[in-house]
């Protein structure tokens, strides 16, 4: 942007304040004193707002911090938002650089295979949920002995009956921690493709052709061109949806109040695919605000330290 | 001989062109195959969605799945249109999303404004330190925010869904960005002319950013369409028939609660059908500002 920015001095210079009044009364309001006040909460162990609002008070210390990660539902959380994070991330990356790669080779469809591709972005986390789960489930009930209802499987296990599998009961009551979790990974990399694939292929559309060219005069193979020149000059787009990728992953919740709904589990075990996200607003519901500051923190520094990792990985890798 | 050589070497180069051709005409059969593969899978959900909401539940449940419906069915839409209370829903979130979107445009606009043109002491302090609250996850103020809408009164009211999220760092940013790429010999000539800094904005300064403001639009008003997390903290509770504050995403999830079982998924789909709906006549139409503004955001709504 324009290094020589001529300013004009204006004759009332406190009018920029009055330009910008609206946007900061909001901002101390509703982001500086949350910030604030999240940081007090978090170091007075045990607090609860309506306990405050008595009267009592709290000791200082890191009480809520040791309370929250010995919980067995921290734990629980912990583990599934980081599970997905580690699967999700890199399996979506690799899916939306080869679909791109693929997009940018090809002249006849690939205005429209890329608005296909960028379809599942305008949508509705909840609404499309419900309808993995529709997929997914096993219609009927498996209970029903005595009036006999029939039961069919989704369309998923009829694809996999069709070519000669066995049917899986993948959300339904009694399903297996494996088999939730297939689901939300391929829920949540279905959901995360058009957004890698939107920055990917702007990337390499703006590659210039002189390398490609250069390289076939060479007699370069094509997987050659693909890791020596493809993937160098992509890496700056690549380190971006690979650290966004990470940013929205551990805070992940919403896809999967839309496939198992609030419960957060299958019928028989809820609460089983709970995220970070979700205990912090569990404990807010039941007015642990210590608690659920805490938790807030804690996500904050995971998201922090992964963040500076990914930079710190990409300085290393990313050719400018 | 040599013509003889020739003619050899011709032959081998021949048969190496035509080999090279064989495998480029194979890998662009390929990639077509596997383009397809994949437009198909994410397609899927999608058809399957229409596909089951235009279904009697008892062809639905059909041993082997109907890939059209058999007997073509509209009632679904009306039963989840009923069931879920669309209607009050869909009004609810538009007069949500309208009053949040004027209101964070205007705030946005003088905002971005200020940082733009106008010179304050601690302009650069105040602007990096704005930046760097875009690094925080939201959850870590929804937990203050809802302790003070709470002590505000303000649960189960349009006040909660609107005035919390006005101000979006992300978009103050964007604009100014772009009111900066506007050259400064116009604001000079403008001040020559005597034109205050308020008419310079709305006169020239709005009229040249019009691309972002409609994708902020845009991005903010399916922001509100999409919230879920928010709303079900603050305007969950009140019941929906005597003026409640729900949004259609929670509605959408209250109204259909069970999600695996013997679910009447017929209906259910057409009420998703009906919420994804506006969504996609908003993608078809203004594709072009969705993309633009998504690609420089990565955030969802």
């Amino acid at each position: 942007m324009g290094g020589k920015n001529t300013m004009v001095e204006s004759r009332r210079p406190w009018m920029a304040w009055v330009y910008l009044a609206p946007a900061i009364l909001l901002l101390l309001v509703f982001t500086v004193w949350p910030i604030i006040n999240t940081f007090r909460m978090a170091f007075l162990v045990g607090y609860r707002g309506l306990e405050a609002v008595q009267g009592k008070t709290f000791p200082f210390g890191f009480g809520n911090f040791t309370k929250v990660i010995q919980f067995q539902d921290f734990l629980n959380c912990l583990r599934n938002t980081t599970l997905l994070c580690v699967i999700t991330v890199p399996l979506s990356t690799f899916l939306a650089l080869l679909i791109s790669v693929c997009l940018n080779s090809i002249k006849t469809l690939q205005k429209g295979l890329q608005t296909i591709f960028f379809l599942p972005y305008v949508t509705n986390s909840i609404a499309i949920g419900m309808v993995f789960a529709a997929m997914f489930n096993i219609v009927g009930s498996a209970h029903g002995t005595s009036n006999q209802i029939i039961i069919t499987a989704g369309i998923v296990n009829n694809i996999i009956t069709f070519f000669g599998g066995e049917p899986v009961n993948w959300i339904n009551s009694g399903s297996t921690y494996l088999a939730n979790m297939t689901v939300m990974v391929i829920y949540i990399v279905w959901n995360a493709l058009p957004f890698k694939i939107l920055i990917l292929l702007g990337g390499l559309q703006s590659v210039n052709k002189q390398y490609y060219d250069a390289a076939r005069v060479d007699g370069t193979s094509r997987r050659r061109i693909f890791t020596r020149i493809t993937v160098p000059l992509l890496s700056p787009m690549i380190a971006y949806v690979v650290i966004t990728g990470f940013i929205g992953g551990f805070k992940e919740y919403t896809s999967i109040v839309g496939v198992f709904g609030e419960k957060m589990g299958p019928a028989n075990d809820q609460g089983r695919l709970n995220t970070m996200v979700g205990f912090i607003y569990d404990a807010l519901e039941n007015n642990h605000q210590g608690r659920a500051s805490a938790a807030a923190l804690i996500l904050f520094g995971i998201i922090l330290v992964v963040t500076l990792i990914n930079l710190q990985v990409s300085k290393r890798r990313v050719h400018y | 001989m040599a013509e003889t050589f020739n003619t050899m070497q011709e032959k081998d180069m021949g048969s190496v062109v035509s080999r090279q051709k064989v495998i480029a005409v194979l890998a662009k059969v390929l990639v077509y195959a596997f383009l397809i593969l994949m437009a198909v899978i994410v397609l899927f959900p999608f058809y399957w969605m229409i596909n089951s909401s235009l279904k009697p539940l008892e062809e639905y449940r059909l041993p082997i799945p109907t890939f059209w419906p058999h007997k073509l069915l509209l009632s679904n839409y009306v039963n989840a249109f009923n069931t879920a209370k669309l209607g009050r829903l869909f009004l609810n979130t538009l007069y949500v999303g309208v009053v949040s979107t004027l209101l964070s445009l205007v705030i946005t606009i003088l905002s971005a404004f200020a940082f733009a043109r106008l010179e304050f002491k601690g302009k650069n302090v105040l602007f990096a330190g704005l930046l760097a609250t875009m690094m925080i996850p939201g959850e870590l103020f929804t937990i203050t925010n809802y302790m003070t809408v709470t002590r505000l009164n303000w649960l189960n009211t349009y006040t909660v869904l609107i005035v919390p999220f006005l101000v979006s760092v992300f978009y103050i940013y964007l604009l100014r960005q772009n009111f900066l790429q506007i050259p400064d010999e116009l604001y000079l000539a403008a001040k020559v002319d005597g034109t205050s800094d308020f008419k310079y904005l709305c006169k020239v300064m709005i009229p040249l950013s019009l691309p972002t403001l409609i994708s902020i639009t845009i991005l903010k008003m399916m922001g509100a369409w999409n919230s879920y997390i928010w709303p079900r903290l603050v305007a969950n509770k009140d019941p929906l028939n005597n003026g409640g504050h729900r949004l259609i995403t929670n509605g959408l999830r209250n109204a259909f609660t069970q999600t695996t079982g013997e679910v009447n998924y017929p209906e259910q789909m057409a009420a998703v059908a009906l919420v994804s709906a506006p969504l996609f006549l908003v993608f078809v139409f203004l594709r072009k500002y969705i993309m633009k503004g998504v690609s420089r955001s990565g955030i969802k709504g």
